[in-house]
């Protein structure tokens, strides 16, 4: 038997932090890996020990074979868990693993290779009778055989990368015409992407749901499925939001469904933990998609609703022990929904942020989980992939779960990166997704082309800031002074004095001054010609209860040092200045003119050369960040002053580009 | 049975009072409804400062600057308290008529919190006649100076004066004035901070504000800081200078040296001065005073404007008033049963322990012996004293004169004046004669000293001297046989009642700066505690003084 007591876990982030508790659990000796820019993250101070792999770029660090191997020999690992991305699907290091004497945590290198190409897992899963999308996976890949293919299978088609994943290199050809300029394109997208040209073609399946199925699989033959998951909220082919189960699932199509799956990881010798997704038309056809070899981001949606834990029964099975369940005894119990946490403006197509954590502050409640790999004085680098938390709830029923997610998000803040927060409880509270509707295309159908939009600020919120950071003000002084009497706050002897700050709102910056009210025990306060009655009933140190106009709220704040007030009130997160006080030239000269990179990228293009003139709103550059053109426009016009940043170089968060001499 | 026997115990030992005022009665309603109204021409007086200040808001915020009274609450930490000091100052001096007179001595003061420190704040109220000096200035800033140097506290002065008023000149005043530039010098030299902004000009004498003060923060544009003015240097040298040239900020922070800081307006001034304080880290050098825990006063202290007959004539117990303001309403009395007029008793106030003395009425001889001996007890355990003065004075009448009053009245002069613990005064009624002397009133230097609106302090009320005068008058007839004139004896009375109550108002006294203000009777807990916590702040804080101050190099 394959019996191991110490595992090295060969990822970082949540799902180390994820793998390593069930690890401990179970009482193994652990030890974790991890690059330069995570050294003093999360996982690595959970695990028992822990090695440096090297630099912060996945090349050299996670995704760096020798080196993991050589750290697990070295320490005595015994087992390696993967985790998901970086290596969890790559055969050749399974099979290093394994040569090297050591238990790889996943299925046997074989059904990874399978998988791993769409074009051979189709032909395999055609073979073992599980339903196919209609197409072509065949090994001609001359473009007069992938047309004549595609006017078989009908337009819209999906042109794929046989050996992509994660939604890149796949494209949506509506007609003949465009087909062939798309697959020149998509050839060369896959050669350099996965170093493979080869295309696969498929139906395109209109406002389809994506449900998947999770599959267990022992080395005694034992293979069950433990029920599905809907992970039909995408942006970008990612997943956003995911649920257990799928609100329009039957208990015959589960069944049929979760048939299906198990052929599927019975076809290729399956052991461990998969999942085998699936389209499903809105006639309840479903089609195979793919399967993905290894535990899936989602999988505590399953957990929660099965009351299982999958890591250690993953642990179990590569010690060579038997699953100890058979399909009877999987109970699905009320519903579980997860929404992926990123660092990332929803407002600006999802792209994704870097930058300081300044507050980390996860949620409580009945039937809440996070999985999460950041913490307070972290960092979300730009090295990896932005999901910084997975927040789950499970209730009795879909409503209860989703209630209860959205409700715990109103009391979950990241403040230092934009993250999606917001974006998250606005997807839950869309009557679409409510009404368990939401497909595929929820996102674009709900947001349209401009994308998610939060609301415009409204008063009460600037009203309920302003007396929160007076609060503050208050308790810092106290804290600061010797003695002060507690009945002697917020009391003047010839009556309360009003105090002052200043927010730069969109519509220009905003006194707002607030004024004790002795016999309301809160403030008055005045935004513009309103006024509004602030209430801080409680103030915590990462917390604190304010009610404007008599209406209560729980928000999360932190009080920065350059009187930034980072809070969340409700479904929305916020960040006040109070510039009062604050020279006119600004704190560090930073605005006029000086152009900085918003963050950790390659600047790819410069768009303008010294002495030229620029106007507010032109292109002066482009920079590359996660694989995401981003655009710096000018926000004051005038004559560019210098340039400092070279093309074609990677520049770090802040650092700076240009500087424009601004028009007088 | 145990019950009376406990009761017995509990009046030998002092312990919670129980009241005997009815707040449903028709005399409290009365009290209350005529001390509200004394509290309301207070409030009318301190507002008839802001409005005239306010007047001129447009001026300032055209010219991008914040008015006085906002610089002050910008300058304070938001929530935490504020003792405003002399607002009645100059009342009735410049401007004899009450309908008319501005008070506040076109300056804004009082004790508050910058980055929690506790300091002196003072602001020019440039809003009102271009912040120039008035009769009263020069005592107020004494004043304010000198609780800076006795309670150790910081001094903040937002500067902004046209300076002298040429057309009411006074030599005295500028004789006067070098004492400010002197208390200055003594503050630096004792280790108190001064900080200084420059908000607007500060010239000829006021030059030596920035100049002798340890920190100055200079407001661009605005701030001006020269010994002669324009039109002054024009006058004398004949040169035409250019008033930022000769005295702008941005010269003294860049060429004479004389500004450290320069801010790019007055709330960047504001924002840098809280900066300085905070980077003193002035509090290490005190351990915080050590508070008990405790109970609230029984009896809510919003009560005492109904306790208190607005006519001092009208007797009540002022242990009444020690149950509004003392921790539990509970407190021990020295010696009850002596000298029954003058009641001591030892109580806390938010938890510190202090004594506390009131007058029932006119001294005795056993009341200053009883007071004189209390006294020294708190001298020797260092406990702060509260006069809660109401008194008509010392008895006078051959029986007081036999039994000593002068010798005892004196031993209680002899001990307040001389005992070592904070005094903190305060005048709630009547504080007449040598009896203000024996219960600490202004010359005796408490460390603070408030009135109430109602109260009134003088040699002796207007009718005692008028009828005085009447017996003097008599009496001159009577031995030079004459007829006395009725009506002429009518009309100086008359004279005399009206001279004597002008001058014996709280408004008036404020307005000569013979307290420290005049407070609403309800916040008299509040007051008596933030002074309390002052001074026993200052106790416990040790300065680092040196011999000549710190000179600006």
């Amino acid at each position: 038997m394959p019996d191991f007591s110490t595992l090295l876990v060969a990822n970082r982030g949540e799902i180390a932090v994820r793998v390593l508790r069930s690890a401990r659990a179970l009482g193994l000796r652990t030890i974790a890996v991890y690059s330069e820019a995570d050294a003093r993250a999360p996982h690595v101070k959970l695990a028992d020990e822990a090695v440096l792999l090297g630099p912060p770029p996945v090349a050299d660090s996670y995704l760096d074979v020798d080196r993991i191997l050589a750290a697990a020999t070295e320490r005595g690992a015994e087992a390696i868990h993967p985790g998901y991305g970086f290596l969890s699907e790559n055969s050749s290091f399974a099979q290093a693993v394994e040569a090297a004497g050591i238990v790889f945590v996943g299925p046997p290198p074989a059904a990874i290779d399978v998988m791993g190409d769409k074009a051979r897992a189709k032909r395999a899963m055609v073979e073992a009778g599980v339903p196919c999308v209609p197409g072509y996976q065949g090994e001609d890949q001359s473009d007069d055989r992938l047309v004549a293919e595609a006017r078989e299978i009908g337009f819209p088609v999906m042109v794929k990368a046989a050996a992509g994943g994660g939604g890149r290199g796949m494209r949506r050809v509506g007609s003949e015409k465009e087909l062939v300029r798309a697959l020149s394109r998509a050839r060369s997208e896959a050669e350099r992407s996965f170093g493979s040209g080869d295309l696969i073609l498929e139906r395109a399946i209109e406002r389809p749901r994506h449900v998947e199925v999770q599959v267990f699989a022992d080395a005694h033959g034992n293979a069950i499925h433990l029920g599905e998951r809907d992970c039909s909220v995408q942006r970008r082919h990612q997943k956003v939001i995911e649920e257990a189960p799928c609100p329009v699932m039957t208990e015959d199509l589960r069944g049929a469904m979760g048939a299906a799956a198990v052929n599927a990881a019975r076809a290729v010798d399956y052991r461990g933990a998969g999942t085998v997704e699936f389209l499903l038309d809105e006639s309840g056809e479903f089609y195979f998609l793919e399967m993905n070899t290894r535990l899936q981001v989602e999988h505590p949606v399953t957990e929660m609703i099965t009351g299982l834990d999958l890591v250690a029964l993953q642990l179990r099975v590569a010690r060579g022990e038997a699953l100890g369940l058979d399909q009877a005894e999987v109970v699905l119990q009320g519903h579980a929904i997860e929404v992926r946490y990123y660092a990332e403006d929803p407002e600006k197509s999802f792209l994704p942020a870097t930058g300081p954590i300044l507050l980390w502050h996860e949620p409580s409640g009945e039937g809440v989980r996070v999985d999460c790999g950041v913490e307070t004085g972290g960092e979300v680098s730009p090295y990896y992939d932005a999901m910084v938390a997975k927040v789950i709830a499970h209730g009795p029923t879909r409503d209860d779960a989703r209630l209860r997610l959205a409700r715990a998000l109103e009391g979950t803040a990241l403040f230092g990166v934009k993250t999606n927060r917001d974006f998250l409880i606005d997807a839950l509270r869309q009557p679409t997704f409510a009404a368990g509707d939401a497909t595929t295309a929820f996102i674009e159908e709900t947001y349209g082309k401009r994308g998610f939009q939060a609301a415009p600020l409204d008063t009460d919120v600037v009203a309920a800031a302003a007396g929160l950071q007076r609060a503050i003000d208050l308790e810092s002084a106290r804290k600061e002074c010797l003695a002060v009497n507690p009945e002697l706050l917020d009391w003047a002897s010839t009556g309360p004095l009003e105090s002052v700050v200043r927010y730069e709102l969109p519509e220009g910056s905003v006194n707002v001054r607030v004024v004790a009210s002795r016999s309301s025990g809160g403030y008055d306060v005045h935004v513009g010609d309103a006024v509004r009655r602030v209430v801080v009933e409680e103030l915590r140190s990462e917390t604190a209860r304010v009610s404007v106009a008599g209406r209560a709220t729980e928000v999360v704040f932190l009080a920065g040092r350059n009187r930034e007030l980072h809070l969340t009130l409700g479904s929305r997160t916020h960040v006040f200045v109070d510039v009062a006080g604050v020279p006119s030239t600004g704190l560090d000269g930073a605005a006029g003119g000086r152009v900085v990179a918003p963050m950790h990228g390659r600047l790819l293009q410069l768009l303008v050369e010294q002495g030229q003139e620029v106007q507010v709103g032109e292109r002066l550059a482009v920079l590359e960040a996660m694989k995401m053109q981003h655009e710096i426009l000018a926000d004051v016009g005038g004559t560019v002053k210098t340039i400092v940043a070279l093309p074609d170089t990677q520049i770090g968060a802040g650092d700076l580009i240009l500087e424009i001499e601004p028009a007088s | 049975m145990g019950a009376m026997a406990r009761t017995v115990i509990l009046c030998q030992r002092g312990g919670v009072f129980t009241s005997s005022v009815d707040p449903s009665s028709e005399s409290f309603r009365k009290n209350r409804a005529d001390m509200l109204v004394a509290v309301e021409q207070l409030r009318a007086l301190e507002s008839r400062s802001v409005a005239a200040s306010n007047n001129r808001r447009a001026t300032f915020e055209k010219r991008g600057q914040i008015p006085p009274h906002d610089r002050i609450a910008r300058l304070l930490d938001p929530g935490m308290p504020f003792l405003r000091l002399h607002t009645l100052s100059n009342y009735l001096v410049e401007d004899e008529n009450p309908e008319t007179s501005v008070p506040g001595a076109n300056l804004i003061c009082g004790i508050g919190f910058v980055r929690g420190v506790r300091c002196m704040v003072w602001a020019d109220d440039s809003g009102i006649r271009a912040g120039s000096v008035t009769h009263s200035s020069l005592p107020t800033t004494m004043s304010l100076q000198d609780i800076a140097l006795r309670q150790k506290l910081p001094l903040i002065h937002l500067v902004e004066s046209a300076g002298a008023n040429l057309l009411s000149f006074r030599v005295e005043t500028w004789a006067g004035f070098g004492g400010v530039f002197r208390n200055l010098a003594r503050l630096s030299a004792a280790g108190v901070p001064t900080v200084t902004v420059l908000h607007g000009p500060s010239t000829a004498g006021g030059a030596y504000m920035p100049g002798l003060s340890d920190y100055v923060v200079g407001v661009k544009d605005n701030g001006l800081a020269a010994l002669g003015g324009a039109a002054l240097v024009r006058a004398a040298t004949g040169e035409i200078a250019d008033e930022r040239q000769l005295g702008g900020s941005e010269m003294h922070a860049s060429v004479s040296g004389t500004v450290e800081y320069l801010a790019d307006d007055d709330a960047h001034g504001l924002a840098m001065a809280r900066d300085v304080v905070a980077r003193l880290d002035w509090n290490r050098f005190a351990d915080p005073p050590r508070a008990r825990p405790y109970d609230p006063p029984k009896y809510d202290t919003d009560e005492i404007a109904g306790v208190v007959p607005v006519d001092y004539r009208t007797p009540y117990d002022v242990r009444e008033i020690f149950a509004r303001i003392l921790d539990g309403s509970d407190f021990e009395e020295f010696k009850p049963r002596y000298g029954l007029s003058t009641v001591c008793a030892r109580a806390g106030i938010f938890g510190y322990p202090c004594a506390i003395i009131g007058n029932n009425g006119p001294i005795d001889p056993d009341g200053a012996t009883k007071a004189a001996q209390f006294f020294q007890l708190c001298d020797s355990s260092d406990t702060p004293i509260l006069f809660l003065h109401n008194t008509t004075g010392y008895m006078v009448g051959t029986a007081y004169e036999q039994a000593g009053m002068i010798k005892h009245g004196s031993k209680m002069i002899q001990a307040v004046s001389n005992v070592r613990v904070p005094k903190i005064s305060m005048y709630i009624g009547a504080s007449y004669g040598a009896g203000n002397y024996g219960m600490c009133g202004y010359a005796y230097e408490p460390d603070f000293l408030f009135s109430w609106p109602n109260s009134s302090s003088n040699v002796m009320g207007g009718e005692q001297a008028a009828k005085t005068m009447a017996q003097v008058a008599e009496g001159a007839a009577v031995r030079r046989g004459i007829e006395i004139d009725a009506g002429q004896l009518k009309e100086q009375t008359d004279a005399i009642v009206a001279h004597f109550s002008k001058q014996e108002s709280a408004f008036y006294t404020s307005g000569r700066v013979l307290d420290h203000g005049v407070i609403d009777p309800r916040d008299s807990r509040r007051v008596l505690g933030f002074a309390l916590e002052t001074c026993l702040e200052a106790r416990a804080r040790t300065l680092r003084p040196n011999t000549f101050g710190v000179a600006r190099m």
